[in-house]
């Protein structure tokens, strides 16, 4: 199995997790991701929330270099995936727009192109391809799993139900986890507005820390590293601000089966969290 | 709102707008009956000086001045809740998008919380256009300096940089003047300078 | 051949686009045309005057008359023609009203153009009618009502009072439906089981209603008058010849189900009567539950039934019986929210009931004996929140319409919950409140005077917090979000046809409408019939509705099985399809196309002098064709001509249309694209 891998810009920064964990639980389950040559930034959401012209091209250069590859595409980051998603739909509902967005991006893309998240490509894998590697099953673990937004909304590209989504939760059930049943499953934690308007984006991030700790999760999963550098950059200042004391891990799903099926914690960059994760390395043993 | 409106001027005066927001969004604004789902779930309803419903009546009804100037179209975190519960089918998150746009071609002046918003989008994009990619280090010390707090988020990056979170250089794309490219020619397509 | 065209202004409805005197102008040029007149109402008295007197005056013997939708009023022309002493089937109309004026509303020249158009079709059309006449069938007086809720008992009464036998057929175990789970009626607030349950012992009770109850439809054939319907008398196990209804067999019975009547709060037994006043009070075993019939060793029931009534051998059985009229009354269910609201948990948050669960917990004959109480722990709610609207009136999630009675009778729990629970707190979120009965709105109100909370907006989210249900909505009047911690919500979810109705709708034949609840033949002036003759409806399967409204419309519908079983025979609609059996070839292509199974095969002799030699060709059943003319468009040899729409009547109105200088022009289109 091939992919064009769209790694996005906090591949070596903030998300950096996301981007190792993910390269190596693909490799270890033999899905080959070929990263886009050339690649550019997906507009995020500061290119759709002031032109939607602009929002669209960003992606769209980088769909036309995946349709140059002959390979379907998959993102990692969540935010990347919505826009490069979103992107492929509207080009190909709209041929006017596709011929604008053609012009701007001096390049040639009519759609064709598959964009996947990185959680339908592992969902969609034969089960056993995990579970035969297996050897740390996560047994003790309570988890928390958190799908924010983009990966669930809008209903044109979403990757399951955006109300009680579950492919997260069977992926790291099948490794063995316990998941809870919890309410902020696709609360939004207020990412974009996260540098301009912290007090904001401090409030909902609480909401959401305080719902998985009264879930009684030992730890928060993710697939976006928006969402992971809220929770868990910001987890101290809330506790802070609050007068709370939340010592919640939050890990990427990919992070999580990696160390089911055995890939070292220094493998999956387990030691650049913010929140101590060494307790949830010993409750799985 | 505390003085009344004059609908029939406004909807006379900027029926373009109501059709213009309609178009671009590609939203059927008219079809909303404020039954109050969007802002029910909104997450950041709190915040804003309209709530959501209200941002999309004042569509209906052709306030353009009042909602281009809102704090509320800023204050939208783009999370689509509003357009997944609601029952007509008008993606509120799209309607969002287009009025952000249209405040800023037409160059309204922000203040206050939507100001802020604005100019970290623009310091985002900025980075984006000059390097192909994302510069973060290089985004927060534009903005730093544009909101005059040097050392806003100081302790942050330094708990970044020790976790090798942070680059002191941007990753650049190859072709990087592909992407100024299309920069300028969105802005030659939508007729405003940089 | 001397035609009179009549050209209508419908007030300002035509008249006010169509410049009406000049298409009576144009119309008098037409070949035949003897006279030609204009007239502000033609269908009203002075009106029909007015062609009796012309028919006369002018000797005329074919009239035109341009005006509205023929279904509206050809009836009316017909009978003023025939008055005249004209053969009424030498009627031709004219629709320039819904297919001219009312569509073209804003383009008036072209409007009369069109309006021309129509009448020189019509003209030409009318000097190829021919006189028809009605035959007649007879009637079988009997009628068959399905479905024994309030709307199939009311129509079942009422027919049976005036003196004709019914069949009242229910598919569940007890007649009642969904009236007899409720406590109160609204406005008035009466006991809903002391007013229906009496009905229900009527129905058993009168000596021209016989009663099958656990029984289904399967076959429907024939025609008004004429239906030959198959009845599935699904086994019981219960010999209720025997059976004297003690009770013993439901008490000891060991095998526990929830149970269907009280919203699956509460169990029943696998033998079991639904509630203590069924009709019949006798009891059925749940097959799919009983011990017994799976194999398995139980036979309790068997062996404490003094009577001998339990037979686990018995089969279901079909019947076939003769009735000349149906009358539909199927009901409703609820919307499944639990398939479509993931902002109200899916169904997997305890304490989230519908109203239809409430009506059961408020019921002093409900599984906690009227005490309203959380399903999850048993314990008083304080803190209730309703919603309305959940799958009416949203078509992302559920349905487009209005469900009609849920503002009310949400109010009614509103109310019910604050006279019960002392010191409890009521919120209702609400988009309108729709009171539009008599006295509803002074109902609604006197509950906003005992304390509910009404409050604009929807909710969009309920998730647990503890043992409480968070609900977040929005008041759109403060405008603002809000936050209510609820000990139960309540869902006023849409109705819905009941399940199964769009398969007993083709089985007996006749249409449904977008949401499939079953389409009436006009809604505002044929509501109580379908388009097939001789079905009527009655409640909400012809769309949601209350209680009043449901009993007005189901004795409506009697009163039209009345008129009909009254007759001895009925005319047949002469406008039906004819084989000319010297073209037929016999390809039958037109029994596969016929919607009302109306053609039939026929073996005729093929050669006059050689009777041994024989073919088979079609045949219509005047009963049951319809007139749709599906056979004629399909008949490839062109053997089936619709009588009053033969190929010839519609080939010589196209002709008129594309008269030289329309068809010089349509030329001219096509060449251009």
């Amino acid at each position: 199995m091939r992919y064009a891998y769209f790694p996005g810009c906090c591949d070596h920064t903030s998300g950096r997790e996301y981007d190792i964990s993910t390269r190596a639980l693909c490799h270890a389950l033999d899905v080959e991701l070929v990263e886009i040559p050339g690649w550019s930034c997906c507009g995020s959401t500061p290119g759709h929330s002031t032109s939607h012209l602009l929002g669209i091209a960003l992606a769209a250069r980088n769909l036309a270099l995946v349709a140059e590859m002959g390979l379907d595409c998959t993102a990692s980051c969540a935010a990347c995936y919505q826009r490069l998603a979103m992107a492929n739909v509207e080009m190909q509902n709209d041929p006017r727009l596709c011929e604008k967005i053609n012009w701007i991006t001096g390049k040639t893309y009519h759609g064709g192109v598959k964009v996947k998240s990185i959680v339908e490509i592992i969902a969609e894998l034969n089960p056993e391809q995990i579970i035969s590697r297996l050897v740390k099953p996560l047994e003790n673990l309570k988890i928390a799993v958190y799908y924010g937004c983009l990966m669930v909304r809008p209903k044109a590209v979403q990757v399951d139900d955006p109300e009680n989504p579950l492919v997260m939760d069977h992926l790291l059930e099948a490794v063995g986890a316990k998941t809870v049943d919890w309410g902020s499953k696709t609360e939004c934690c207020g990412a974009s507005l996260a540098i301009s308007n912290d007090d904001v984006v401090l409030k909902l991030t609480s909401k959401i820390l305080a719902d998985a700790a009264r879930a009684g999760a030992d730890c928060i999963a993710t697939g976006c590293p928006l969402c992971h550098f809220n929770l868990d950059m910001r987890q101290k200042k809330i506790n802070q601000v609050f007068g709370t004391d939340y010592q919640l891990p939050v890990f990427y799903f990919t992070q999580l089966i990696g160390l089911a099926i055995g890939l070292t914690p220094d493998n999956l960059s387990f030691n650049t969290h913010f929140i101590d994760t060494s307790k949830v390395l010993e409750l799985v043993g | 709102m505390s003085v009344a409106f004059n609908l029939t001027n406004s909807l006379k005066d900027n029926f373009g707008f109501i059709n213009n927001v309609s178009k671009e969004s590609g939203q059927p604004v008219e079809q909303c009956y404020q039954c109050g789902k969007c802002t029910a779930g909104c997450p950041v309803a709190f915040a804003m000086d309209y709530p959501p419903h209200r941002v999309l009546r004042m569509v209906q009804l052709g306030l353009k001045e009042n909602v281009l100037r809102s704090q509320a179209i800023w204050l939208c975190a783009g999370c689509s809740t509003c357009t997944s519960r609601c029952p007509r089918n008008v993606d509120l998150a799209q309607v969002m998008d287009c009025l952000r746009s249209l405040a800023k071609r037409e160059g309204v002046p922000l203040d206050d919380r939507a100001r802020d918003v604005s100019l970290f989008y623009d310091c985002f994009l900025n980075t984006v256009e000059d390097n192909g990619k994302l510069y973060e280090l290089g985004m927060m010390l534009n903005y730093n300096l544009k909101t005059r707090q040097l050392f806003k988020n100081a302790n942050t990056g330094l708990a970044m940089l020790t976790r090798n979170k942070i680059k002191f250089l941007p990753a650049k794309t190859k072709n990087r003047r592909d992407v100024a490219m299309i920069f300028q020619r969105v802005r030659e397509l939508e007729g405003k300078a940089r | 051949m001397r035609i009179g065209v009549f050209v209508c202004w419908c007030g300002s409805n035509i008249g006010g686009v169509v410049d009406v005197p000049r298409v009576a102008a144009r119309a008098a040029h037409l070949p035949y045309v003897a006279h030609s007149v204009d007239y502000k109402y033609t269908c009203s008295e002075p009106g029909q005057n007015m062609i009796v007197d012309a028919i006369q005056k002018h000797n005329l013997d074919r009239v035109v008359v341009a005006s509205c939708s023929p279904r509206l009023h050809e009836t009316t022309f017909r009978k003023t023609i025939a008055r005249a002493g004209l053969n009424p089937y030498l009627l031709e109309m004219v629709n320039i009203r819904e297919q001219c004026s009312w569509v073209h509303s804003k383009e008036p020249d072209q409007a009369t153009a069109k309006a021309i158009d129509l009448v020189r079709m019509a003209v030409a059309k009318a000097a190829r009618l021919e006189p028809l006449s009605e035959g007649s069938i007879t009637v079988t007086k009997k009628a068959m009502v399905i479905g024994g809720g309030i709307a199939g008992i009311q129509a079942a009464l009422d027919i049976a009072d005036a003196g004709h036998k019914v069949i009242l057929v229910e598919r569940e175990p007890t007649i009642g439906g969904k009236m007899v789970m409720l406590d109160k009626t609204f406005p008035t607030l009466d006991c809903s089981a002391c007013i229906s349950t009496p009905k229900m012992v009527a129905v058993a009770q009168h000596p021209n209603i016989e009663l099958l109850t656990y029984a289904e439809v399967t076959e429907v054939s024939g025609y008004i008058g004429n239906f030959s319907v198959t009845v599935k008398q699904k086994a019981r196990y219960v010999d209720h010849s025997r059976c004297t209804g003690c009770g013993t067999c439901w008490e000891k019975c060991p095998q526990k189900v929830s149970s269907e009547f009280n919203q699956h709060i509460g169990i029943r037994k696998a033998i079991y009567i639904p509630f203590p006043q069924a009709v019949p009070n006798k009891p059925c075993i749940d097959a799919a539950n009983c011990r017994r019939l799976n194999g398995k060793k139980c036979g309790v029931c068997a062996k404490v039934c003094a009577a001998g009534a339990i037979n686990y051998e018995q089969q279901d059985e079909y019947r076939q019986v003769k009735v000349g009229a149906i009358v539909m009354a199927t009901g409703y269910d609820l919307f499944d929210w639990t398939q479509a609201y993931g902002e109200y948990g899916y169904g997997k948050i305890p304490n989230i009931i519908t109203g239809l669960q409430f009506e059961r917990l408020v019921n002093a004959s409900g599984p906690t004996g009227g005490k309203i109480t959380r399903p999850s722990d048993g314990k008083e709610p304080q803190n209730v929140v309703f919603i309305k609207c959940v799958g009416s009136r949203d078509e992302a999630k559920g349905k487009a319409y209005c469900s009609r009675a849920c503002c009310m009778y949400t109010a009614k729990h509103a109310h019910q919950v604050l006279e019960k629970i002392p010191g409890s707190r009521v919120f209702v979120f609400y988009m309108d409140v729709r009171a539009p009965g008599k006295a509803y709105e002074e109902f609604y109100q006197r509950t906003v005077n005992e304390g509910a909370r009404y409050i604009r907006g929807r909710v969009s989210k309920i998730s647990r917090k503890g043992d409480k249900l968070l609900v977040k909505g929005a008041d759109t009047l403060l405008g603002c979000q809000v936050e209510i911690e609820a000990d139960l919500v309540v869902l006023a979810t849409a109705m819905v046809p009941s399940r199964g109705s769009r398969e007993i709708a083709r089985t007996v034949g006749f249409t449904v409408d977008q949401d499939g609840f079953f389409q009436e033949a006009h809604p505002k002036l044929r509501p109580v019939e379908t388009n097939t003759a001789g079905i009527f409806l009655a409640g909400v399967c012809q769309g949601p509705k209350d209680i009043p409204d449901t009993v007005a419309q189901a004795s409506a519908a009697a009163v039209k099985v009345c008129a009909l079983l009254y007759k001895q025979e009925i005319a047949t609609n002469p406008m039906i399809a004819e084989v000319n059996e010297s073209k037929c070839q016999g390809c039958l292509l037109c029994r596969d196309v016929c919607p009302f199974q109306a053609i039939e095969t026929k073996t005729i002799p093929n050669n006059a002098h050689d009777q041994a030699k024989t073919q088979t060709v079609a045949h219509v059943n005047s009963g049951l064709c319809q007139g749709c003319g599906c056979c004629t468009s399909s008949c490839r040899s062109g053997a089936i001509n619709l009588k009053g729409f033969s190929n010839e009547q519609i080939v010589s109105a196209i002709k008129a249309c594309l008269c030289e200088d329309n068809f010089a022009e349509l030329v001219r289109k096509v060449r251009k694209r």
